[in-house]
């Protein structure tokens, strides 16, 4: 009887057993950059929307504060999304005949809401809250990126669990100025970790062992 | 299921142990005294029937092979975990309303009306949504708390069940054909002035739509307007009647009185008042030291009931010979021209003239307060009782009647029914109310109604009435439509709605306007134009008022003032009632059910789902009896006997209630559906069925006969029990022995020894570790239960259930010990068997500082807070149980299925934003709701300030009409919570396992008095 294996299978199996460590670990590596792509974290990611709303445009180059739009970002959990109101408030003025526009005006006359797709989504039992961060001393541009720079807008963090934490363990790599807070695009000074001890100290910023308390986030 | 170690107990056998004990025992039920497999079972495991112990058929898969089989995909499964966020889209307004910041909640003032009378409640609001109910602070009858139904109501609100469409002779109609039908009947009666026009309400006390149907009636001069409340308040306004000869409203002033006789009355938790006189009532009992003092309370009832089980002195006696007692009780008073009627009630000797003393010795500070079903004299004799006292005008206040007309309702039926008979009814307009279901069964309602050319009806439900009528009009549920009520002292208040009607719905005053010819007529104009007709204010003022009305709940200075009543009490007008003491015979008592009341909440599963206070009944009603009726009779429970009484039969399961009167049956009223919904139908028997139109709360008569059934009856009695004696393996600890879950001591005992109930001083050392002790530095929360102010109301169980989305999971699944609330009322009995006194304490996730359960979870799931706090991550459970094994207060509740409902869009409006949703083989507990504790954090920090004291209130605590529960910062000695646990009261659950649990309880007083030997 023929051997149902050609030789050349011993070899494959030698080498599959003394480099299982390898191959588990390759596995694992590759398990671990495909959980840090832009596929599954969709980082980097444009998303597509209805109007093509550029944040350079508004908050960098016309110089339009975060919070005429997102304006319960002071107050609540939610930032907020501006109403169509908010956009014709100067769009009735100006650009009006722009194809561009037109879903706005559609709209604000028919008063069907403007529906955009979420690009900074946590999972549901995450309970972040805005107004807290913006208080303390931590700037638009640390969680959503260089907005400033954003032609259309994209997720700047993975928002994973350990990104927080990270910033919990560590404010002041982070924290700055609540003046600077709503800056669209900001660097952080050569002096930022002696400049964040400071200002975690002035801002009351709580020890990190009771605001990496899983109850600070979940409920 | 019924196959189930069915040994019926031994009632003989228990009594035997009881008296063994000499009294000194607590216990929890007659299955623990029993020693039943199921009770032991319960005490030993967190979950008794783990479904991997449960009997399987021949050949069915054992777990242990589903696993087997499942462990290949189980492997897959763990890729679940690297699934992607889904995209979302995110909707904005077109043109936000001003008032909204999105994520954060709105409360609106509003009014539950519930029975007639209206209740202030404020709502949360989520984005338009209404989420949860609480107390108005400035409502006279709430003061900052809601009783069980006012919670549970938003949730009949969201109820898939609720009827959607205009249905016309079992058909999906239209709005529009109805009002074309409605025109023609109008024109038709205004053509013959109304004769044959009919309408049928429950009580009302809506201005507004009292004014409407006034003026329906005074266009349609032939019309009739008809009341019926199936369990109304007639006996108090006959009693009234009796007594001055015109409907007066009575509300009692129990911040004033010392010593309260209540005749067979539950009025802490049962009636318009109930929640203000149980707020009342605590206070004039709250202990701050051995100077304090306590009102007294004395109880006549039947039935155990939460005010029996709060009195100082209990007497256990049928509901028929209430009336003799209170007959011996005016005599004894000196009241003129009362008879004594029937035998001498069976009473210890030296009570009726301690009493006595006792109110005499109270001119004017004692109250006596009869119940709403006793019979019309009884309440006759509380007012000669009364005035005799000098209570009038200081405990007692009689003002004009809070129903905008008052009637006997029950005659006000009969008269419908007659005129029916008599073919004067043309058309029939039954405005929310289910006569078909409730009407007794001697009025024959049903084949009645058939003969009546048009009939329509309004209401929440698709039900049994509107099943027989031609037209069903979706009602408006009270958070959906404008409206109007008294409260029990007359003030009204504005029933503001949170939402637009669901499904269309219509409010009664709509379909009143329709009578009128104002079709289209919106109920906001109609309730606030009638309050601009009647002048409360300037005209130019009336927006202004309005306006602060809304926004405080209610409408100042509408309360009614004392009415003078010159004519004295006619006490010799007191006759005695219908039913004398005929004690050889079987009493049976019709009583609205605790949780569903008259069956209106049938199809709220949160109510259906609430163990009822003392039988802890799930899902179920039952015919109750004592134990020595259950030996006499034969009786076990489950047993399933027949009752007849007044020509009428019905089966009913039998639940033996220590503490019953003997020789008495209660039932409860509101079961045994037809048509309620995928709830409420069906479950539950029809006591309706044998109540009689001329004795519907109380008669004797009843005829008990075996069927040899078994039905089987899901109690929590012996569920999440605790073991009160040491364990086996605890020998060695002297404390364990007599663990102390309870501490009850006399007002006097206490006065000798203000720290009995102290645990031992080397139990609360803090040094009782090898390990250094955890410094906490910032906020400590805690929380103290003062049981001498719990009545047991329930209202703490629907308020977390509410604010915690915690599911309902259904009988079978309560069954198996699977019950999801997060807080539990445990009641603890002492004493005789027959006549125990009965003892409430609320049980909820202690926090421990050194938690049992922490150290057991595999995956850090359940973690410790540096503010004290005992955590639990929902999204990293796993679902191992040991948390739960581990817990001796047996407080945690595990998703053994899927039980939120995730798929039933109507129900996701229900949901707090704030709580996840838990799905299964998720462990969850209690958190000391955490999301209102980080809620008010984040504000405090907003404002740079730290949180204030009374800032945080957990939702148990807001809704407690005693104000049992108070929470707040231990660190902080200024707060309300550290000054109570400095009480010499202050005592902890199971100290002796050196848990330091947060949650501690401050002993239970009785004040009981001397010249009465218990």
């Amino acid at each position: 009887m023929a051997q149902i294996f050609h030789r050349s299978t011993n070899t494959l199996s030698r080498l599959s057993i003394y480099g299982a460590v390898f191959i588990m670990a390759a596995l694992s590596w590759v398990a671990w950059q495909v959980e840090q792509s832009a596929y599954f974290t969709d980082v980097n990611v444009a998303r597509e929307q209805p109007i093509p709303f550029s944040h350079e445009h508004h908050a960098a180059q016309l110089g339009i504060d975060c919070r005429y739009c997102h304006t319960s970002v002071e107050q609540s959990s939610f930032a907020g999304i501006p109403a169509t109101h908010t956009c014709m408030s100067c769009h009735s003025q100006m650009w009006v005949k722009s194809a561009m526009l037109e879903p706005v005006r559609a709209s604000y006359s028919s008063g069907e809401s403007i529906e955009w797709t979420r690009v900074n989504a946590l999972p549901d039992f995450v309970y972040f809250n805005h107004s807290i961060h913006v208080k303390k001393g931590i700037g638009c541009t640390t969680c959503h990126g260089p907005i400033g720079a954003m032609p259309i807008t994209w997720r700047a963090e993975s928002l994973y669990m350990r990104w927080c934490i990270n910033c919990h363990n560590h404010p002041e790599l982070y924290v700055r100025r609540r003046a600077d807070v709503f800056k669209a695009l900001y660097t952080p000074p050569s002096n930022q970790l002696e400049l964040g001890r400071e200002l975690v100290k002035e801002y009351k910023i709580q020890p990190p062992h009771q605001i990496t308390d899983c109850y600070t986030c979940h409920r | 299921m019924s196959e189930r170690n069915h040994n019926p107990l031994d009632l003989v056998q228990i009594r035997a142990k009881l008296d063994s004990d000499a009294g000194q025992r607590f216990w929890r039920g007659l299955e623990e005294l029993a020693g039943t497999q199921n009770c032991a079972d319960s005490l030993d495991h967190e979950f008794p029937r783990d479904p991997a112990k449960e009997p399987r058929e021949p050949g069915a898969l054992s777990r242990r092979d589903v696993l087997k089989l499942m462990s290949a995909s189980a492997a897959f499964a763990g890729l679940t975990a690297c699934t992607k966020l889904p995209t979302e889209k995110i909707v904005p307004y077109v043109t936000p309303p001003e008032e909204i910041i999105p994520g954060k909640p709105l409360y609106y003032a509003s009014t539950m009306p519930f029975g007639g009378f209206g209740a202030g409640v404020v709502v949360e609001s989520h984005m338009g949504r209404p989420t949860k109910i609480e107390g108005n602070p400035d409502h006279p009858a709430s003061l900052g708390a809601a009783d069980l139904f006012a919670q549970a109501s938003v949730l009949t609100l969201y109820d898939p069940d609720r009827s959607k469409v205009v249905i016309s002779s079992g058909r999906i109609g239209s709005w529009s054909d109805f009002l074309a039908v409605a025109d023609q009947a109008r024109q038709k009666h205004l053509a013959n002035k109304g004769a044959g026009l009919r309408i049928l309400t429950e009580t009302i006390s809506s201005p507004t739509l009292a004014d409407q149907l006034r003026t329906v009636l005074a266009q349609f001069p032939m019309a009739k307007w008809h009341q019926y409340e199936p369990c109304g308040r007639d006996t108090v306004r006959e009693g009234a009647r009796l007594a001055f000869g015109e409907y007066v409203n009575t509300y009692y002033r129990l911040d004033r009185a010392d010593v309260i006789l209540s005749l067979d009355a539950n009025f802490l938790c049962y009636g318009p008042g109930a929640v203000r006189y149980a707020r009342d009532f605590s206070d004039r009992r709250r202990i701050t030291g051995p100077d304090s003092t306590m009102n007294r309370l004395y109880v006549v009832e039947s039935m155990l009931t939460s005010t029996g089980a709060t009195a100082d002195h209990r007497l256990r006696l049928r509901s028929s010979a209430v009336e003799a007692l209170a007959r011996s009780v005016a005599i004894g008073l000196g009241v003129q021209g009362i008879a004594l009627v029937g035998a001498r009630p069976n009473v210890p000797a030296d009570w009726i003239p301690a009493l006595l003393r006792d109110l005499q010795a109270h001119r004017g500070a004692s109250l006596v307060i009869a119940g709403e079903q006793q019979p019309p004299a009884v309440h006759g004799l509380a007012h000669a009782i009364n005035d005799a006292l000098g209570n009038v005008g200081k405990t007692v206040v009689y003002t004009a009647p809070v129903e905008a007309a008052p009637c006997d309702q029950m005659q006000s039926l009969r008269d419908l029914v007659a005129d029916i008979e008599a073919g004067h009814v043309e058309t029939l307009v039954i405005l929310g109310s289910n006569p078909l279901y409730t009407a007794p069964p001697d009025l024959d309602f049903g084949s009645k109604l058939l003969k009546v050319p048009l009939r329509i009806h309004l209401g929440l439900y698709d039900n049994e009435t509107a099943q027989y009528c031609h037209w069903h009009i979706p009602e408006a549920h009270y958070l959906e439509s404008w409206g109007d009520a008294r409260a029990y002292d007359g003030t009204a208040s504005i029933i503001q709605p949170l939402i637009a009607p669901l499904y269309d719905g219509k409010s009664a005053h709509e379909l009143v306007a329709l009578l009128l010819g104002h079709s289209g007529a919106l109920p906001h104009d109609i309730v606030r134009d009638y309050w601009l007709g009647q002048k409360l204010v300037k005209e130019e003022a009336f927006e202004a008022a309005w306006e602060s009305w809304l926004e405080k709940g209610v409408i100042p200075g509408t309360a009614f003032p004392p009415k003078p009543l010159n004519s004295g009490v006619a006490a010799a007008h007191i006759s005695p009632g219908a039913q004398p003491n005929n004690s050889g015979s079987l009493e049976i008592g019709f009583r609205p059910d605790p949780s569903i009341w008259d069956g209106r909440f049938a199809n709220n599963g949160w109510l259906q789902e609430l163990p009822k206070p003392f039988t802890k009944l799930t899902w179920d009603n039952v015919a109750l009896v004592s134990p020595r009726t259950a030996e006499r009779q034969k009786l076990a429970n489950e047993d399933v006997v027949e009752l007849r009484y007044a020509g009428r039969s019905v089966r009913a399961p039998v639940f033996v209630m220590p503490g019953h009167a003997d020789d008495s049956v209660t039932v409860h009223l509101g079961f045994g559906r037809r048509r309620a919904g995928a709830i409420g139908t069906g479950v539950g028997f029809d006591a309706y069925a044998i109540r009689p139109s001329n004795t519907p709360w109380i008669g004797t008569g009843l005829e008990i006969s075996k069927t040899g059934e078994r039905y089987h009856l899901v109690t929590t009695q012996v569920h999440h029990a605790i073991r009160q004696d040491g364990h086996e393996v605890e020998e060695e600890s002297v404390t364990a022995e007599k663990r102390g879950l309870m501490r009850v001591a006399t007002l006097a005992e206490f006065r000798q020894n203000p720290s009995f109930a102290a645990d031992p001083e080397e139990e609360k050392s803090r040094d009782l570790t090898l390990y250094p002790n955890y410094p906490y530095n910032g906020y400590a929360w805690g929380i103290s239960i003062d049981l001498n102010s719990c009545i047991g109301c329930n209202a703490c169980v629907i308020a977390c259930q509410s604010e915690n989305n915690i599911s309902v999971v259904g009988k079978t699944e309560v069954d198996a010990a699977r019950d999801m609330q997060w807080l539990r009322v445990d009641t603890y009995y002492h004493g005789d068997l027959d006549d125990p006194s009965a003892y409430n304490e609320v049980v909820m996730c202690m926090q421990c500082e050194n938690a049992p359960c922490e150290l057991v979870c595999p995956v850090g799931a359940t973690v410790h807070s540096p503010e004290g706090l005992n955590e639990m991550i929902y999204n990293r459970c796993v679902g191992t149980r040991y948390c739960s094994n581990n817990c001796p207060y047996k407080v945690r509740r595990f998703n053994f299925k899927l039980y939120s409902d995730w798929t039933t869009p109507s129900l996701y409006g229900l949901r707090n934003p704030n709580v996840t949703v838990r799905s299964r083989g998720v462990m969850e507990k209690c958190t000391y709701c955490i999301q209102r504790i980080n809620a008010k954090k984040i504000q405090a920090e907003l404002e740079d300030r730290q949180v204030r004291d009374g800032e945080i209130v957990t939702a148990c605590q807001q809704t407690c009409p005693t104000q049992a529960i108070v929470f707040g910062n231990i660190n902080d000695p200024n707060s309300r919570v550290a000054k109570l646990k400095g009480q010499s009261r202050d005592y902890s659950l199971l100290l002796d396992l050196n848990t330091r649990p947060r949650t501690t309880y401050l002993a239970k007083l009785r004040n009981p008095n001397p010249e009465i030997k218990e």
